[in-house]
């Protein structure tokens, strides 16, 4: 009873999304309030149409009810309840739900803020968000139905892939999906912005809060993903340029470039057609990711479904979406005329050449990507395009964007001076080329860990002395804390997601020069790796809830002294019939030391051991970017609502 | 600066960093392209041995030997086939859970002058009746299986099965 509940929710969803993608769109083209009026009650029935539908997904996979197909995929009784939940999303229906669901969430949400709008505005973004629901709430009740029914009912369900029973990949899809998610709401914008034939600053003030809290989201899900293949898939690697993970780069990168032109936009009216552009393309290439990952097209090590039916369907709505949009753009962007105009030196220009570097960035990512693809239907090669191409390739591009940020960051709007910011930074440079140094003739690193090394102290010195400098710690340190607390939010904010990628950058650059061996180790055996011994001290079997493990347990041990206790696992889960290896971690912030375990032979387990310096900043780094991302968002001004700051902050 | 000027700017700024992308992507897609052969492709082209490429296939049956390497790293020699021709390959590292006689594996790695394969990877997937699309491509090829009529025969019937018809595909 309760799944056909959710089944007709969705499809009362689907209808009320049809309402919402005409009317108020209909009433804005008229100017009838009555019509415009009906975008917001129609986003919340969308809500809460949607969020029935997927309560009673998640009351299925909760009670285990075998009479529908989908938890017969993908759970089973003897699962722990969190992974019961997670199992709603972790698979192609559900996760389908759940994009929706956040869609229909933004939607409600934008009814509910955007009380300042401009009302034909409000009614076209709605409308277009109505568009986008319809698209797919029809692709899931047509072609991935999560409640379809099976009769007779199996007596259990086959269980959740065991490399997916895991917290961090629990958490990971629902915030990649905010991240998307969010990125309809910008492309709603651009395009109800394209309809009505108007940019303003209004516009950009509106569009940046939604393009920073989808990137803070797409920051962490990306940060997530990464995490877990480092410790659960057990590669001893953070990040694999697989196509599945560069598609969530992809809208990123243009997320990125979206969240700084958008600046230009609220703070000089200039560069609106660039942004509209660059907001449409953050939605196409989050669709994008979502075809590569559905359709099976591309050959990944994490692949979804691979349904090629599913995967046609949402190339159509690709092209759909993304043809509709970029002929409305060809056809009115030619009516948003810039008005700002600024030097080439100035941050204005440093915004554009971040846009430029991000996007041909995203240019070289998407090419390495899809190109396997072309290659096959085109000559019918095998071909793979591994790291070695993305690192050559992203690496002349990512430098120079990493030299500018803390430069542009200085420059002053309109007209700038290069030589006076260099010398605002004189420090971060001589912090960066001494950490450079440091590490390649101190520490002996290898020339491109010691540059990222360099880059990352160039950054994160960077920002600092950006901090420094606006609120004039040297020059008038007496009122440097006044200063401080009158400093924006949105300052702090920026300077710390800059600081962060430098915080990240080194965690890549640690992982740069990480060592590992292979040994195969009887108990009582022990090898040296990276100044610690490792000792194994014997194998044995474990069972958890629902696995049995053989399991190895290593002392190691640093000067006599005991470090750690690191016990690898393979687990052997029976209901799935799946081995997966569970990579045993230790980690004190400055490095992690990293166990697999492999095979056994002659009572020796042979070992994976890896020394890992500064890994976990890599993902440290990226949970600053979206801290960073989150205090300027709380910045006053990004809450349009709010009634501007006083003139003086009241002295105490 | 006028505005006539400034978008020429623009211009020139875009269609620099337009060209730079291009180049560096066809600069790394000439060094770093990495091809799928199948070891009937591998022995006919004979990559030299600078060239990384991926060789994928059935693990034959009964080829698994594990060795302990010179360096003293434990290491496994088994032999991939498609068929009419197999390659030894040696890796150095933790197999696959997944890895076992009879499977589809893809391994990347570099082909050495005495015609072995020296793996740097090894790739099979967590799902026991996963098949590389390039390795049942590849199989396809050699004549001795049609997908459409179900899964793989046992590896150890490779060498000596009759080739098949080559059918349909679909069906």
């Amino acid at each position: 009873m309760i799944p056909e509940l959710g089944h007709f929710a969705l499809a009362l969803a689907c209808v009320l999304a049809l309402a919402q993608a005409v009317l108020p769109i209909v009433g804005a083209a008229r100017r009838d309030p009555r019509w415009m009026g009906t975008a917001a009650p129609l986003a919340f029935g969308q809500l809460i149409a949607v969020g029935v539908a997927f309560g009673a997904l998640l009351w299925a996979f909760a009670v285990n009810d075998t009479t529908v197909s989908n938890v017969v995929a993908n759970s089973h009784s003897a699962k722990p309840l969190i992974y019961k939940f997670s199992g709603s999303w972790g698979n192609h229906e559900g996760s389908m739900v759940l994009w929706v669901l956040i869609l229909s969430l933004c939607g409600a949400a934008v009814a509910a803020f955007g009380r300042d709008l401009p009302t034909a505005l409000k009614a076209r973004v709605i409308g277009v968000l109505g568009w986008v629901a319809l698209g797919f709430l029809g692709f899931v009740i047509f072609t991935s139905n999560p409640f379809d029914r099976v009769w007779p009912p199996p007596a259990d369900g086959r269980g959740l892939n065991p490399v997916l029973q895991d917290p961090g990949l629990a958490m990971h899809p629902p915030m990649l999906y905010l991240g998307y998610v969010g990125y309809a709401v910008t492309f709603a914008f651009a395009v109800a912005a394209l309809l009505e034939g108007r940019v303003d600053a209004a516009w950009g003030r509106w569009v940046r809060p939604w393009a920073l809290a989808a990137w803070c989201f797409l920051t962490l899900g990306i940060a997530l993903g990464s995490w877990w293949a480092y410790y659960e898939l057990g590669w001893g690697g953070y990040w694999f340029w697989d196509p599945v993970e560069n598609s969530s780069l992809l809208p990123w990168l243009a997320g990125t470039a979206l969240l700084h032109s958008a600046i230009v936009v609220e703070k000089r009216d200039a560069l609106k057609i660039w942004t509209v552009l660059l907001a449409l393309l953050a939605f196409t290439l989050s669709l994008l990711g979502t075809f590569l990952v559905r359709s099976g097209v591309l050959n990944s090590v994490h692949a979804f479904a691979n349904d090629p039916t599913r995967g046609t369907v949402i190339l159509v709505l690709l092209m759909v979406y993304v043809a509709g949009s970029f002929a409305l753009f060809a056809w009115r962007a030619p009516k948003l005329a810039p008005t700002g105009i600024f030097a080439p030196i100035s941050r204005e220009g440093a915004l554009v050449l971040n846009n430029l570097l991000l996007c041909s960035i995203a240019a070289v990512v998407l090419a390495g990507t899809l190109w396997p693809m072309f290659a096959d239907i085109l000559t019918g090669a095998k071909i793979s395009v591994g790291p070695p191409f993305f690192n050559t390739a992203t690496a002349p591009l990512a430098i120079p964007l990493v030299v500018a940020m803390p430069i542009g960051a200085m420059l002053p709007w309109k007209r700038g001076d290069v030589w006076a910011a260099l010398q605002r930074l004189w420090w971060a440079a001589a912090a960066a080329l001494v950490v450079g140094f440091l590490f390649l003739a101190a520490l002996g690193y290898p020339v491109w860990p010691a540059l990222g090394m360099a880059m990352a102290a160039w950054l994160i010195v960077g920002a600092a002395a950006d901090i420094v400098d606006r609120i004039a710690l040297f020059r008038r340190p007496a009122q440097a804390w006044q200063r401080a607390r009158g400093l924006p939010r949105a300052a702090w904010g920026a300077a710390l997601a800059h600081a962060g990628l430098g915080v990240t950058i080194a965690g890549i650059a640690g992982m740069g020069v990480a060592t590992d061996t292979l040994v195969a180790l009887k108990a009582g055996e022990s090898t040296r790796l990276a100044g610690y011994e490792w000792r194994m001290e014997g194998l044995s079997d474990v069972t958890g809830p629902n696995f049995t493990a053989r399991r190895a347990t290593v002392t190691v041990l640093q000067d006599g002294q005991v470090v750690t206790v690191l016990t690898p696992e393979r687990r052997t889960f029976q209901v799935d019939r799946q081995t997966t290896t569970e990579a045993a971690i230790h980690t004190n912030a400055m490095r992690d030391l990293y166990a697999v375990l492999g095979e056994e032979r002659d009572g020796a387990g042979v070992l994976r051991l890896h020394h890992n310096p500064l890994a976990p900043w890599i993902w440290f780094g990226a949970v600053i970017m979206a801290l960073g991302g989150g205090l300027s968002l709380s910045d006053r001004r990004m809450r349009v609502a709010a009634p501007a700051p006083k003139a003086a902050t009241v002295p105490a | 600066m006028t505005r006539k000027k400034r978008r020429l700017m623009v211009l020139l700024l875009a269609g620099l960093g337009l060209g730079t992308a291009t180049a560096l992507t066809l600069t790394a897609f000439q060094d770093n392209l990495v091809f799928f052969l199948s070891p009937s492709d591998a022995m006919a082209n004979r990559p030299p041995a600078d060239r990384a490429f991926r060789l994928g296939g059935l693990v034959e049956s009964g080829s698994i030997e594990r060795t302990t390497g010179s360096d003293g790293r434990p290491s496994a020699t088994f032999r991939v086939t498609d068929g009419p021709t197999s390659i030894s390959v040696t890796y150095s590292g933790v197999l696959p859970d997944l890895f076992r006689e009879g499977q589809g594996v893809v391994t990347l790695g570099r082909l050495l002058p005495d015609g072995s394969f020296r793996a740097t990877e090894v790739l099979a997937r967590h799902d026991e009746t996963y098949m590389p699309p390039e390795v049942a491509d590849a199989l396809r090829r050699a004549g001795h299986w049609n997908p459409a009529q179900g899964a793989a025969p046992p590896a150890e019937t490779w060498n000596t099965a009759p080739r098949q018809r080559e059918g349909r595909s679909g069906g």
